[in-house]
């Protein structure tokens, strides 16, 4: 059968019975017609060549067991404004008032009542923005269908971050959330999202820097082994603005997070890293990047690091376009795997594509074991082995931690691989 | 101390044989050199002892105050009092310093049954070894060994040994890639680090860092064998005479 017929037909076969939620209805209405014209993803698409999206395109979400953490929340001991949602459902007894200053914060689920003229103009058009020239259906599915989310207006230096938490409490939950994030001139605010959210698990993020801003993003994606979850990030960034996210993943059956950046005025910065951990035949972590720069001095960074052993799967496809007229351009990418044993695999595709003259990308992908040379080192000093894997372990993956701003944020991501570590050793 | 008798070993993936009966017996507070032609074995002699992959002994023990060296994993050796001042130290990209050493020393601590060191007690003691080998801050916060100078990397692994206050302290070319001062700054580290409790066993193509760590005892190494011990004027007659002379004494 042809692609375009299983797509259209499994286009159709997915959205039976489901209705547009009220409130952003031009938006939606918009989105699901473009999703009729695209239709959902197959793995014979090249896009998803790596990662078969069928369980995130099927019908009914695949039941995920749920996982009781004995850890201690994420950034438990950092000051931040909690917002909740279990099974994609907002939680207000669990939510901190959604109250800080220098910020407004809305519930995507009031916005029409609220009458938010940015917000009802932003959402889904960066998504929009997005799907050329890779398609990314199931963020289009997100914008036309997605239940709730936040909205967050950034107006000045915002005193302390805002979690999203997305716990996860039904074996079958499927769940879409769009959150969207507007930073003024000169303003900065950090967001955290952290938990496994769902049996599966679709969010979109839109996010618009303004001049001078700054945008910090940490996630770590829970320790729910069964879990699904395709994530997008789609950012806009003016001049002299700075774009920094970083995504920590533990197990999972399937994750894709996608992230999408333009950056439209001079001077700006984007870090885009991860990190994430699998054991196991039954995880599958994809980092897919598409960084465009279309302004003078910009300057981006991807630096996505895995660890993989007993069958798990990493895949990176990581993109950095800089159009003509984009001078001075400093692109680096980075992806590298370690591989703990001869059964994991990391699948990787760097691209460039580059119209200008004068720039400078560099890009790089490597897979490698323990290096035995310095597990030896280590050993001879008295450090034993399966210490020593895991500090070289910590090593590899130093480089993308480095990419977060706040100390204390990194450090408690540090201390949740050291348990992980400590756990699958 | 250190008694190793009729070490035979292979060199795992070439079916080679390396070590052909190496017999050494190295006192309580004693120094000893190796010294001897390349590819007579005294770097696998070292490997071997310290528990590197790679390498199959055939035959042969080597014991440590009468415990079986051969048998445990290097981490063990090392706990039971072995340290290896590499010929070339490994170069570990995202492991600080000081992290690795508080590792290692509170890990040998815990091995032996002993408590582990505070942060602040092990940061004083730290301090002050790295200055008399003039070892300044920026060496202990950077990663391990990258970017050192060959100066640096060889006096950042006498500050391990003396950390680490090992037993038996085996040095592997330890001068190769040191200038006159150099050498003599790593000898004065080691040199401080001599007692009765502690042996050594120097590997060095020359003579010259044996003026600075002076020897006990001499062996010359040849073929996977010890062909001649001596005191120290054994030192002086391969300086002057290379080692023909007494290869041919041995053939």
């Amino acid at each position: 059968m042809a692609v375009a017929k299983l797509k259209s037909d499994a286009t159709e076969a997915r959205l039976a019975g489901m209705s547009l939620p009220a409130g952003l209805d031009v938006a939606r209405k918009d989105a699901s017609s473009r999703l009729m014209t695209m239709g959902l993803p197959h793995k014979r698409d090249e896009y998803w060549k790596y990662t078969d999206p069928a369980s995130l395109t099927q019908a009914d979400a695949p039941q995920a067991a749920l996982f009781h953490n004995d850890e201690a929340p994420m950034f438990d001991a950092v000051d931040r404004l909690k917002i909740v949602f279990v099974d994609g459902v907002f939680d207000a007894d669990a939510s901190d008032d959604l109250e800080a200053e220098g910020v407004t914060i809305t519930r995507l689920a009031d916005v029409a009542g609220a009458d938010i003229h940015w917000a009802t103009e932003l959402y889904g058009t960066l998504e929009a923005r997005g799907q050329t020239p890779v398609a990314r259906p199931l963020a289009t599915l997100n914008s036309a269908f997605a239940s709730d989310g936040v909205v967050i207006h950034a107006m000045g230096k915002v005193a302390k971050p805002i979690n999203l938490i997305y716990l996860h409490g039904d074996t079958g939950s499927d769940v879409m959330l769009h959150s969207l994030v507007k930073v003024d001139a000169g303003a900065e605010v950090t967001l955290l999202e952290t938990g496994p959210a769902a049996a599966r698990f679709n969010s979109v993020l839109e996010v618009d820097v303004a001049s001078g801003a700054a945008f910090h993003h940490v996630r770590s994606q829970g320790r729910d082994h069964e879990r699904r979850a395709v994530t997008h990030c789609f950012a806009k960034l003016a001049d002299q603005s700075l774009f920094k996210s970083f995504t920590l993943t533990f197990n999972g059956k399937l994750t894709r997070n996608e992230c999408i950046i333009e950056m439209l005025g001079d001077d700006a910065v984007a870090h885009v890293a991860g990190a994430c951990v699998g054991d196991g035949d039954d995880f599958h972590h994809d980092d897919t990047v598409f960084i465009t720069h279309d302004a003078l001095n910009g300057e981006s960074r991807q630096v996505f690091k895995k660890v993989l052993r007993n069958g798990a799967v990493g895949v990176f496809q990581g993109k950095i376009l800089v159009k003509e007229g984009a001078q001075k351009t400093d692109g680096y990418q980075i992806s590298q795997s370690l591989l703990l044993d001869d059964d994991s695999q990391f699948l990787a595709k760097p691209e460039l594509e580059i119209y200008a003259d004068d720039v400078a990308c560099s890009h790089g992908s490597t897979s490698g074991a323990i290096d035995e040379d310095a597990l030896f080192y280590l050993q001879s000093r008295g450090v034993p082995r399966q210490t020593a894997t895991n500090l070289l372990t910590l090593a590899f993956l130093a480089e993308s931690l480095e990419e977060i701003a706040d100390e204390a944020l990194a450090d408690d991501l540090r201390a949740r691989l050291e348990g992980w570590m400590a756990r699958h050793g | 101390m250190l008694e190793i008798i009729g070490l035979m070993a292979d060199l795992q993936d070439e079916d080679k044989t390396i070590l052909k009966g190496v017999n050494l017996n190295i006192g309580a507070g004693e120094v000893h050199a190796i010294m001897g032609p390349n590819g007579s074995g005294k770097s696998t002699l070292s490997y071997i002892l310290s528990g590197k992959d790679g390498y199959e002994v055939t035959g042969g023990s080597a014991t440590l105050d009468g415990v079986d060296l051969l048998d445990m994993e290097p981490d063990e050796r090392a706990a039971a009092g072995l340290f290896l001042a590499f010929q070339y130290p490994v170069e570990i990209p995202g492991v600080g310093n000081m992290t690795f050493l508080r590792t290692a020393v509170n890990a040998q601590r815990k091995a032996r049954g002993e408590e582990e060191l505070s942060a602040g007690d092990f940061l004083k003691i730290v301090r002050a070894k790295a200055k008399t080998l003039h070892i300044d801050a920026d060496m202990l916060k950077r990663p391990v060994n990258v970017g050192f100078s060959g100066g640096e990397k060889k006096r950042n692994e006498i500050l391990q040994m003396a950390m680490l206050e090992p037993k038996m302290c085996i040095l592997d070319e330890t001068d190769s890639g040191l200038d006159v001062d150099a050498m003599k700054l790593v000898a004065e580290g080691v040199n401080a680090l001599r007692s009765e409790g502690r042996s050594f066993l120097v590997i060095t193509h020359y003579q010259r860092l044996l003026d600075h760590i002076k020897p006990d005892v001499v062996h010359i190494m040849a073929d996977g064998r010890i062909i001649k011990t001596g005191g120290p004027e054994l030192a002086l007659e391969v300086e002057n005479n290379g080692y023909a002379d007494l290869l041919s004494e041995v053939a």
